[in-house]
């Protein structure tokens, strides 16, 4: 059964705690007084501008992760050919101090941005995960640290069977 | 009512390996019904949340570019043998599910 989910005004405190320096000793201190209950919270907003974003550069630019630069402290391991497309499965490491999250943009898909990854509480930055892509393209995955420092690596990925329309 | 998540979490040395399976559809709304021939309409999860003892660990924001069904895999650090680990995901169209698992021995 799913638990019922609360709603109400935790949610951006959360999120805003989860993103900024220095965040797990203040969660912790809020999730012992009660006020935070992570585990039945997921945060209301899901942001729409970035997601929604038709184009890899207004995609880069909503999610504020246009700036970035090439860092070979990334480790992207994905197929160089995917025989299909509807499951890419890409694995991204993150060797940057401090990483708070991980982003995964295909350039080519009809909305670049895929997927975005924060990590809190001793979750190493580090996530393996299953993409659909419509056609060969370049993916870009970009680091966020918690002192606001953007890293990227990329890698090109031929598609020879397309993955969005099914 | 949607399918269980399916956890696995396991401590090998310091590092917990973790991972989870979300069942869902994660439909684009471009794909259509073979037998009816209509589009079925977008319906992904948006986001979705690990967390260990009550400390949320991992939060993901999800679009309609991530696989059905899709599996993650990610590592913790800091988790013991019988830790709590939550997991909850809500889709575009507000359905919701939450399960837990305990951290298993290697």
């Amino acid at each position: 059964m799913a638990k019922p989910l609360p709603t109400g005004c935790s949610d951006p405190l959360r999120r805003h705690l989860l993103r900024s320096t220095g965040a797990s000793s203040a969660l912790m201190a809020l999730a012992a007084t009660g006020i935070l209950r992570p585990g039945s919270v997921i945060a209301a907003e899901w942001p729409r501008t970035p997601f929604t974003a038709t184009s890899f550069n207004d995609a880069l630019k909503a999610h504020g992760s246009s700036a970035s630069s090439e860092s070979r402290d990334i480790v992207f391991s994905a197929p160089d050919i995917a025989e299909n497309g509807a499951q890419v499965v890409v694995e991204i490491t993150s060797n940057i101090a401090s990483t708070q999250s991980i982003s995964v943009f295909v350039e080519k898909n009809r909305m670049p941005l895929a997927a975005s990854f924060s990590f809190a509480n001793g979750a190493l930055p580090q996530v393996r995960v299953p993409l659909k892509m419509g056609e060969s393209s370049r993916v870009r995955t970009v680091v966020k640290t918690t002192d606001g420092k953007l890293w990227h690596a990329q890698r090109e990925i031929k598609v020879t069977l397309g993955g969005c329309g099914g | 009512m949607s399918d269980p998540i399916k956890i696995r979490a396991t401590l090998q040395g310091e590092i917990t390996d973790i991972r989870i399976l979300l069942q869902h559809p994660m439909e684009t709304g471009l794909r259509k019904d073979i037998a009816t021939g209509k589009l079925v309409p977008v319906q992904f999860i948006q986001t979705f949340l690990v967390s260990a003892s009550g400390k949320p660990l991992i939060e993901g924001q999800l679009n309609t570019a991530v696989s059905k069904n899709p599996v993650f895999a990610f590592k913790a650090r800091g988790l013991k043998v019988g830790d709590k680990l939550l997991v909850s995901w809500i889709d575009s169209i507000g359905d919701k599910r939450t399960d837990e698992a305990l951290v298993a021995a290697p």
